[in-house]
């Protein structure tokens, strides 16, 4: 089925269908949660049309005369569509099959504030809706990850909790396994009676004390991790999943891509900090037996404008395009390529609903309800082998 | 929780009697920064009505702490600014940045040095109200003079701060009023007004939002200097119909329409109340409280009264059920022990790094606070700075070592911000991190007579503490491992 034929069909399947095909997920998926998410979150807001590039576009070279990747140097997919040079270390994963580039991701009214739309993304929200809680922390809520997992998530390298924030979820935030073994050493478990500000102090001590007893934190790696960062947070999830406890989700970042000026350079090294982390992730989670269980999925508060700035760089934008990886996803292109010739004020106009990636993850992979928890029904994309 | 059943009984006295360090100590944390055993001393031989009149009398409307030097230089004209070659805009932008610290650095310094903790509380009560970020306005100047501005006006009237706010320079750019144009309505002001000054959500139509966006056409930023600039070419002057009134309205008068409305008076109190009381608001008392506070023409001062002359102010089951925010936390702890503190930059990181980044709210909302202040990185964060606080004399060593090792896996690497303040920056860093010292004796000083483990508990906590401290300890020791309780980020 080719990516748009999906997407109508998807649509057009809608409630009557997919309700009881859920129903047969869920049994199918007796993994559930052992089954690993890997959130990859690119702050800043990564520039999508430079990194899969619509190279076959005139209007895409016509609106970016200087910062534009030159067909030749395209990595191509297909006769349209190329990624970005420095992404060259994921074609082995492309070629296997193993790569998904989800187009076109987005939602209606898009909000060009970082801070506002990253939160709209973490809460899995509309655009005009305030929600407190991420909308892991919600899912988790409403079925909840095994008591024995070490956490239900870690958020390596970043203090906000972002999706896994608020709800009751038992998420913990670490920059290194053995500085979190270390500073957990201040927290004790403690069972007291208190007030509601006491309870929810003492129930995070207590996730943070479970977390650190599941964690081990020394597992040597024949994988090589890249300096920088971005490897550091990827050795540091592969920690944590090489920890025998469980956990159900990480979230790990990459920072900088807020790329308003002299763009090229600062996002060909971002792009290869991404590509170079991505398949260190995949041979250390090889190593343990685990790339065939995990989903990797990347996210950000928005794509950039289509137009390049007087700068050399992009300004914020909307849509944006995406990767899923991992030992079990359907390799090949989902959503829908850019369409430059129908810019909503110098933006791209979404195709798939970035709760529908959410969807995704929460029914096909895990096989956990969706629409509470993200408030509504989004057709879940076909990317995941049963 | 003994001490607080003994009061509760005691309380039909109270409206006249001394009310002892208890209740002090629980009047001076709520209402300021974590209170000295001196200060506390001094109010509890006070009845409460007079420890309040006390607290209200001593505000103030101007910072005592001389601001940087940089807030008397003009700013780079907006329209220079929009014309600079990149080069400049990253000069420009190093430069916000490093007036950024010093911005917070002063206003902590303030918070520590102030004879009004009461006022400081206020200003950053409005602040996270009448919400901007430095992310967005940039000049740091700007947010300067709306930090000057909400302190003038902390404790005086709600309603002429709407007025000033609305106009404020900072506030025009954080909430596009600027694009907000005769014919082309940016509705961004309009609606936040309504929702997050006023009314709160769901009291309002997004007819009242168009309608009200035409009215505050014409308010925009002088593209020289930086300051308010009406424009009348760009007021749409045609009649609007806010909240069921219409007529040929400008901006103040749609203000003054959202000041006669009850529920302004509810929301503001209800916020008040979830700042000074309770997480939960009493609804008769925020009603009984809103129609004094409106009735007074929103006099800050008379709703201050109410709240902490309210029953459930004092309500044993109201103590401690508050959690500390993250300038509660380290202004509080630095006071509350008598530190000596010589440069406070290291404390804007910090603050920074437990989740209350000032001058740079996460969004329009404000901090969320309350529970949302407490999560597994800032809770070990909130550990690790008390931690790091009580171990101060093996500071230059330690710190010099995470100066060497940044970027690489230090934790004060990971502070935001650490790594954008350039070499000189993170050498007074860490100079200053080193100056924060805490001498046991000098606060047990303040003491009368001997100081027992239950004087210091009683001085540090809203409610005894959760894990029960030996006895046969050094004093250093036990306040440290109070600090290090669950129940010290509670007031």
């Amino acid at each position: 089925m080719k990516r748009r034929e999906f997407l109508q069909a998807s649509a057009a399947a809608g409630v009557a269908i997919l309700a009881p095909r859920f129903a047969a997920a869920q049994s199918a998926l007796p993994e559930g949660y052992s089954r690993l998410l890997v959130l990859v979150e690119l702050k800043g807001g990564n520039d999508g049309l430079n990194t899969v590039v619509p190279y076959a576009d005139q209007a895409y070279y016509g609106l970016r005369p200087r910062i534009g990747i030159r067909r030749d140097d395209v990595l191509q997919l297909d006769g349209r569509t190329g990624l970005h040079p420095s992404l060259a270390p994921l074609m082995p994963l492309w070629q296997a099959r193993e790569l998904a580039v989800v187009q076109g991701v987005g939602y209606p009214s898009p909000n060009l504030s970082h801070f506002r739309s990253i939160e709209i993304w973490d809460t899995a929200s509309r655009a005009e809706e305030y929600l407190s809680d991420g909308w892991l922390a919600r899912a988790f809520a409403a079925a909840p990850v095994p008591k024995k997992f070490a956490a239900d998530g870690v958020v390596v390298g970043a203090s906000e909790l972002g999706p896994l924030a608020g709800g009751g979820a038992r998420a913990v935030a670490l920059a290194n396994t053995e500085q979190f073994l270390r500073q957990a050493k201040l927290a004790q478990p403690v069972q007291a009676q208190g007030n509601r500000a006491l309870v929810h102090l003492l129930k995070v001590e207590a996730d943070v004390v479970q977390a650190a007893a599941g964690l081990n934190g020394n597992r040597d790696f024949r994988t090589q991790f890249p300096q920088g960062p971005f490897g550091n947070a990827v050795r540091t999830a592969a920690q944590v999943v090489a920890s025998d406890a469980g956990v159900a989700a990480v979230r790990i970042t990459l920072n900088g891509f807020d790329t308003h000026q002299n763009q090229p350079g600062t996002h060909a090294n971002l792009l290869r900090q991404l590509a170079e982390g991505l398949v260190a992730l995949r041979a250390a989670l090889q190593e343990l037996g685990r790339w065939d269980s995990t989903l990797v999925v990347t996210y950000a508060e928005f794509g950039r404008r289509a137009q390049e700035n007087g700068s050399n760089g992009t300004d914020h934008g909307t849509a944006n395009a995406h990767f899923a990886l991992g030992g079990r996803v359907k390799g090949g292109l989902y959503g829908e390529a850019p369409r430059l010739d129908r810019l909503e004020h110098g933006n791209l106009v979404h195709a798939v609903d970035f709760r529908s990636v959410y969807a995704t993850v929460l029914e096909r992979w895990w096989g956990v309800p969706a629409t509470g928890p993200l408030g509504g029904r989004f057709a879940a994309l076909d990317l995941v082998k049963v | 929780m003994k001490r607080f059943a003994a009061l509760a009984l005691a309380l039909p006295l109270a409206a006249h009697a001394q009310m002892g360090a208890d209740d002090a100590r629980h009047l001076l944390n709520r209402a300021g920064f974590g209170a000295q055993p001196r200060e506390i001393a001094a109010y509890a031989a006070l009845p409460r009505s007079e420890a309040v009149e006390r607290l209200l009398a001593g505000t103030g409307r101007t910072a005592r702490t001389p601001p940087p030097e940089w807030v008397r230089e003009a700013i780079v004209p907006p329209r220079e600014l929009r014309q600079s070659t990149p080069e400049e805009r990253k000069a420009f932008q190093a430069q916000e940045i490093r007036r950024g610290f010093d911005l917070r650095t002063w206003w902590l310094e303030e918070m520590l040095a102030t004879p009004s903790p009461l006022t400081e509380r206020m200003t950053l009560f409005w602040h996270n109200h009448f919400v901007s970020s430095q992310q967005k306005v940039r000049y740091t100047k700007l947010m300067y003079e709306q930090n000057v501005l909400l302190r003038r006006h902390a404790l005086g009237s709600f309603g002429e701060l709407l007025h000033a706010v609305a106009k404020d320079p900072a506030m025009v750019i954080y909430l596009d009023s600027a694009s907000n144009r005769k014919g082309k309505p940016n509705e961004n002001f309009a609606r936040e007004v309504m929702e997050l000054f006023t009314l709160g959500e769901g009291q309002y139509t997004e007819a009242d939002v168009r309608e009200a966006a035409r009215a505050f056409t014409g308010w925009s930023i002088d593209p020289d200097s930086g300051g308010f600039r009406w424009r009348p070419a760009l007021h749409d002057e045609g009649t609007k119909t806010v909240l069921g009134r219409s007529g040929n309205f400008d901006g103040d008068a749609v203000l003054d329409i959202l000041l006669a409305r009850p529920r302004t008076a509810e929301f503001v109190v209800a916020k008040l109340w979830r700042e000074f009381v309770s997480p939960e608001p009493d609804p008769a008392e925020v009603q009984r409280i809103a129609r004094k506070f409106q009735l007074s023409h929103y006099a800050s001062k008379v709703a201050l009264r109410e709240l902490f002359l309210a029953p459930a102010f004092w309500a044993p089951e109201n103590r401690g059920a508050l959690i500390k925010s993250p300038v509660d936390l380290v202004v509080g702890t630095l006071h509350a022990l008598d530190f000596q503190v010589g440069d406070p930059l290291p404390l804007a990181l910090v603050v920074a790094q437990l989740g209350q980044n000032l001058f740079a709210p996460p969004n329009v909302k404000g901090w969320p606070g309350g529970e949302a202040w407490i999560n597994s990185s800032t809770l070990l964060a909130r550990k690790g700075f008390a931690e790091r606080i009580f171990r101060a004399d093996e500071m230059p060593t330690v710190a010099m070592g995470e100066l060497r090792r940044r970027g690489t896996d230090g934790d004060l690497a990971r502070m935001k911000g650490f790594g954008r303040m350039g070499e000189e920056g993170r050498s007074r860093f860490v100079r200053a991190l080193y100056e924060i010292q805490f001498d046991p004796q000098r606060w047990l000083g303040q003491f009368p007579g001997a100081v027992s483990h239950g004087d210091m508990e009683r001085a540090l906590l809203a409610r005894e503490p959760v894990n029960a401290i030996p006895t046969d300890l050094p004093a250093r020791e036990v306040i440290r491992r109070i600090a290090l309780d669950p129940a010290y980020q509670l007031k």
